[in-house]
């Protein structure tokens, strides 16, 4: 039997002392504050240089900050910096631009084709996990030895995860927008256009994220193995005389080039998918 | 135009859904269909809008279609189904881009729908930024862009709270009270089948079967005076009396399924 309301509500005993409900909702809400990590990055940075400052590491080891900020001036004013980078950027863009453009096409023919997933999907599975610098010396080998190799490196490095995270979005396009399009007649072609691809587009650009870093560190490895010129080369010629401050003045180069394209991913994420 | 449906009949593998439904859906007459969950209401609506493969039977088209209509038998989606980095504007004349119109012509459709459904003033909006009726409202004139026959309605006001499917049941009664336009009304609310259709379909529970075909004898005008709620009320308990075992049975299969 169901409990009747009362007709007046129970009154309180005014002797009773009342008490707050204690708040128990706190906490599971991370928020980021911009400027403690700066503060924290210049901490660790003015720390670093203290020790140095001090004499309490060996800069042959360890060289100060002030001291890697001097060589990144020297290789910019002596034209240096500007001719490593220029081949390393090459080979990135050329690679990275050869293995998205097939990636992206290679995954939305497995997002769309029942058979070219049957197919595709059982290829990328067994190819992915393949560490591609140690293709390195075959490529060397069909390709010859120059840019080729490397850059062949660095497009198939990009192209599995382009492929990957391209048929991954076009998966997670909700089908109830397909099946819209589809009942008013809208072509397959149209539906690809303006359905698929700006559903995937997250992703896709979630992947270009993961394949800019990919490219960054085949093109390091691959200028390590087989090049003259390149950030790379120049790291490794650096270690071999010892050059500490030469050598991390390139780590400090190659790091600020991949926040460079992580800002530009955000700028085109900012651009492309202001809808979300 | 008429739509028909004839001897319907669909599985999913070895799970039968519906089973021989067959019945008409004349030229302007609104067909609501109820029944208990899981009968294949949602699956029927496919079946007869083209974008489900039945197993046996199939959907018939019977008559020329209005000349001005480019898309005869339109869905309207629970969900909505907006593309969410369209604006309002661009959502509605999404169904009108490949149809060879001018420029001209589509702005024309998409206005004239924007004006029908109160959302001339929202067409620069994202559908995130707008509530679920609004939501709903924009899936609504893109239907009407495309001077659709026959209108298929899947539970379009199951997403929404109560006061919204209050306000969207008055447009719909509005938008179909001239007869211009038909449609097939799936729900699980008999309020609604009531107020809104001419004919109410009743299934079985699961494999589906038209149980009983229930004609209302009044005018949709009719129904919005006060001394017909009484009738109204009374065939909504004879509908419910005819769906309540079912449903009860429908709803333990559930959870034990």
């Amino acid at each position: 039997m169901l409990d009747r309301a009362q007709a007046t509500p129970p009154q309180p005993d005014a002797n009773t002392e009342t008490r707050p409900v204690a708040f128990r909702g706190a906490g599971f809400a991370p928020v980021t504050n911009r400027y403690a990590g700066w503060a924290a990055l210049a901490l660790v940075i003015a720390l670093w240089q203290a020790a140095g400052s001090f004499g309490l590491v060996n800069p042959l080891f360890l060289p100060t900050p002030l001291a890697i900020a001097r060589a990144i001036y020297q290789l910019g004013v002596s034209g240096a910096l500007w001719h490593h980078l220029s081949w390393s950027v090459m080979r990135i863009g050329t690679g990275w631009i050869l293995g998205t453009v097939a990636g992206v096409f290679v995954g939305f023919a497995i997002g769309l084709s029942s058979m070219a997933r049957s197919v595709g999907i059982t290829f990328i599975s067994a190819l992915f996990p393949i560490p591609k610098i140690a293709l390195l010396p075959l490529l060397i080998l069909w390709l010859g030895i120059g840019e080729q190799p490397k850059i062949a490196t660095i497009a198939l490095g990009v192209f599995f995860s382009t492929a990957i995270s391209v048929y991954s979005g076009v998966d997670a396009v909700p089908r109830n927008l397909i099946r819209m399009a589809q009942s008013f007649n809208v072509p397959f072609s149209t539906i690809v256009r303006r359905v698929i691809w700006p559903g995937a587009l997250p992703s896709i650009l979630a992947g270009c994220r993961i394949t800019a870093s990919v490219a960054l560190l085949l093109v390091v490895s691959a200028e390590m193995i087989g090049a003259e010129y390149g950030i790379g080369a120049f790291v490794l010629q650096a270690g071999n005389l010892m050059q500490t401050d030469q050598l991390l003045a390139g780590v400090v180069i190659l790091s600020l080039f991949g926040l460079a394209v992580g800002r530009l991913i955000n700028l085109l994420e900012t651009r492309l998918l202001h809808w979300r | 135009m008429d739509l028909i449906a004839d001897h319907i009949s669909h599985r999913f593998g070895a799970l039968d859904v519906l089973d021989a439904v067959s019945f008409t859906v004349g030229a302007g007459e609104v067909v609501a269909i109820v029944g208990p969950s899981g009968c294949g209401k949602s699956t029927l609506l496919s079946i007869l809008g083209g974008l489900l493969r039945p197993v046996s039977g199939g959907a018939e088209l019977r008559g020329a279609p209005p000349t001005d209509s480019l898309n005869p038998l339109t869905f309207v989606f629970q969900d909505f189904a907006l593309l969410p980095w369209c604006t309002v504007e661009a959502n509605v004349e999404f169904p009108l881009l490949h149809t060879g119109l001018s420029t001209a012509a589509r702005r024309a459709l998409v206005a004239d729908a924007l004006r029908r459904t109160s959302l001339a003033d929202f067409r620069a909006a994202y559908p995130k930024q707008l509530s679920g009726g609004m939501r709903q409202r924009v899936g609504i004139a893109r239907a009407l862009a495309v001077r659709p026959a026959i209108l298929l309605m899947d539970e379009p006001l199951s997403a929404l709270d109560s006061q919204t499917r209050e306000l969207l049941m008055e447009d719909f009664i509005a938008l179909l009270a001239d007869g211009a336009m038909g449609a097939v009304y799936v729900t699980h609310n008999l309020e609604e089948a009531v107020r809104l259709a001419d004919r109410i379909v009743v299934l079985s529970r699961r494999p589906g079967r038209v149980r009983e075909v229930v004609p209302i004898a009044m005018t949709r005008s009719e129904r919005g005076e006060i001394n017909a709620r009484s009738r109204l009320l009374s065939l909504q308990n004879e509908l419910w009396s005819l769906i309540r075992t079912e449903a009860i049975d429908a709803e333990r299969e559930v959870q034990h399924a």
